[in-house]
């Protein structure tokens, strides 16, 4: 089973591709450009599509997917929490 | 080795001015807004043609104008048209609608309400939808080099899915017609912010490039003028982020997986032109879905690619649009929207390869007759994008 994908073994975000995933939750990713598997531990219910962070980031960090840039850290994150638009905002418009 | 070789055909109609179309549709179609009863009356009096309403054709001018002429006459011009009534409220616009399509050579004509009213103009516009329909129902497909198959891109409804299997599935589809000389197209100049650089970076000429950045530039300067605070939950889309997508860049570089590994950018145009050679073109346009597929319908593509996450449910009246899905909780909530489920590529259960070769087969069904989902479900949005307010 893969809960989570990511794209570059760069990205600090990845992608939660199964229903149910719940705060405890021991899950295994797997890194596309690779093809290689990793482990992260979840620490919050995260909806399917959804991202988990894969690493602790700060404010004002640049936020990783696809190996590209996706935007800023707007409040901290610890590994293993769901990233989404409550921590990390756009750097244009 | 792919389901597809220079040597795959299909069976297509063949039209007057040599293109080839995958549907066989007669239309009705209104110049404006006033015209919409009775080109809905004529398409309820003759059986097998088809209406297509809007909202909009009266006192627009300049470049808004000249948009509207470009998108109904490429309409009437598609291959997937056998034939054409226009109905206007007057002659003047109507026949520069009529010549418009009639360049083409397929049979056209034009009525206008002014002076006749709606009960005459039905009347008339009926007989001749008669006779249109009757002899286009004795147009025979024949066979035809997958070349010849036109096929344009935009996804809808997007989350975190689409950029991880969907919209790499139609890469993967597009880096292998591009070596075989389809016309392919993409757009959605809004929802490249982010990626713009590796857009630029695949065009196939600095001049190729220099125009692509003209055109994202010159959409950037539009949304800077009007914006308020953000774009107001727009982009990305309440949809979007419910479906986890988090910022503009994020859905950007989710979107442009849909131009693949390989292919390059050949040329771009604006809204509704034609493309003048093979490759693939970027277009100009808006980022909302039924907007950018009656432009891709306009611009002369015969069949479009639509990856949703979400479940975008949208079609088009003349353009067959076949939706593509990798997120099972879609799939499994939504099945009568998705023609192609390629949500295996999450598990790894099939690789991309795989999902683009089963796109492709869905393609190849589809140029031979198969009705999409969205066509079964009677899905026929068509939307014409403004440019600014009427006069």
């Amino acid at each position: 089973m893969i809960h989570f994908v990511l794209h570059d073994a760069k990205d600090t975000v990845a992608v939660c591709v199964v229903e149910g995933i719940k705060k405890g939750d021991s899950l295994k990713g797997w890194i596309m450009d690779e093809d290689r598997m990793i482990e992260v531990k979840a620490k919050a219910d995260i909806p399917i599509g959804h991202k988990i962070a894969l690493k602790d980031m700060a404010v004002g960090d640049t936020v990783w997917k696809y190996g590209i840039d996706m935007g800023k850290v707007v409040a901290p994150i610890t590994a293993g929490e769901h990233a989404h638009v409550h921590n990390i905002k756009t750097k244009r418009w | 080795m792919s389901v597809i070789s220079k040597d795959t055909t299909f069976l297509g109609y063949r039209r007057e001015n040599g293109r080839v179309g995958v549907r066989n549709h007669v239309i009705i179609l209104p110049l404006d807004d006033l015209s919409n009863a009775a080109a809905e009356a004529v398409a309820h009096n003759i059986k097998g043609c088809m209406a297509i309403p809007h909202p909009y054709g009266r006192l627009q001018f300049g470049a808004d104008l000249d948009l509207h002429f470009r998108t109904l006459i490429g309409t009437g011009c598609n291959p997937n048209v056998a034939a054409v009534v226009v109905i206007g409220i007057e002659d003047g616009w109507t026949k520069k609608v009529v010549d418009g399509i009639a360049a083409t050579g397929k049979p056209v004509t034009g009525f206008g309400i002014e002076g006749h009213g709606d009960h005459d103009t039905i009347l008339r516009a009926s007989k001749v939808a008669r006779e249109y329909v009757q002899w286009a129902s004795e147009k025979q497909r024949e066979v035809c080099g997958i070349s010849e198959l036109w096929v344009s891109t935009k996804c809808g409804e997007s989350d975190t899915t689409s950029g991880c299997g969907a919209n790499p599935t139609v890469g993967n589809a597009f880096d292998k017609l591009h070596p075989l000389g389809n016309y392919l197209c993409f757009g959605e100049t809004s929802e490249i912010t982010g990626g713009e650089s590796i857009v630029a970076a695949r065009c196939k000429t600095p001049e190729v490039a220099e125009k692509f950045m003209f055109m994202f530039n010159r959409y950037q300067d539009m949304i800077n003028r009007h914006k308020t605070t953000d774009l107001s939950e727009s982009q990305p889309t309440k949809g979007n982020i419910a479906g986890g997508l988090t910022t503009i860049e994020e859905k950007a570089l989710g979107n442009i997986q849909k131009i693949g590994k390989k292919c390059t950018v050949d040329g771009v145009i604006d809204k509704a032109e034609m493309p003048t050679h093979p490759g693939l073109w970027f277009m100009d346009s808006s980022s909302a879905a039924a907007e950018m597929v009656t432009l891709c319908a306009a611009s002369g593509y015969v069949v479009h690619f639509f990856p949703t996450g979400q479940g975008n449910v949208i079609g088009n009246p003349i353009l067959p649009v076949i939706k593509i899905c990798a997120n099972p909780r879609t799939v499994r909530l939504m099945s009568e929207h998705i023609d192609v489920d390629s949500s295996g590529l999450l598990q790894r259960d099939i690789t991309l390869d795989q999902a683009g070769d089963k796109l492709l087969e869905c393609m190849l069904r589809t140029a031979n007759g198969r009705l999409t989902a969205a066509e079964a479900l009677g899905h026929r949005e068509f939307v014409l994008t403004r440019l600014f307010e009427s006069a």
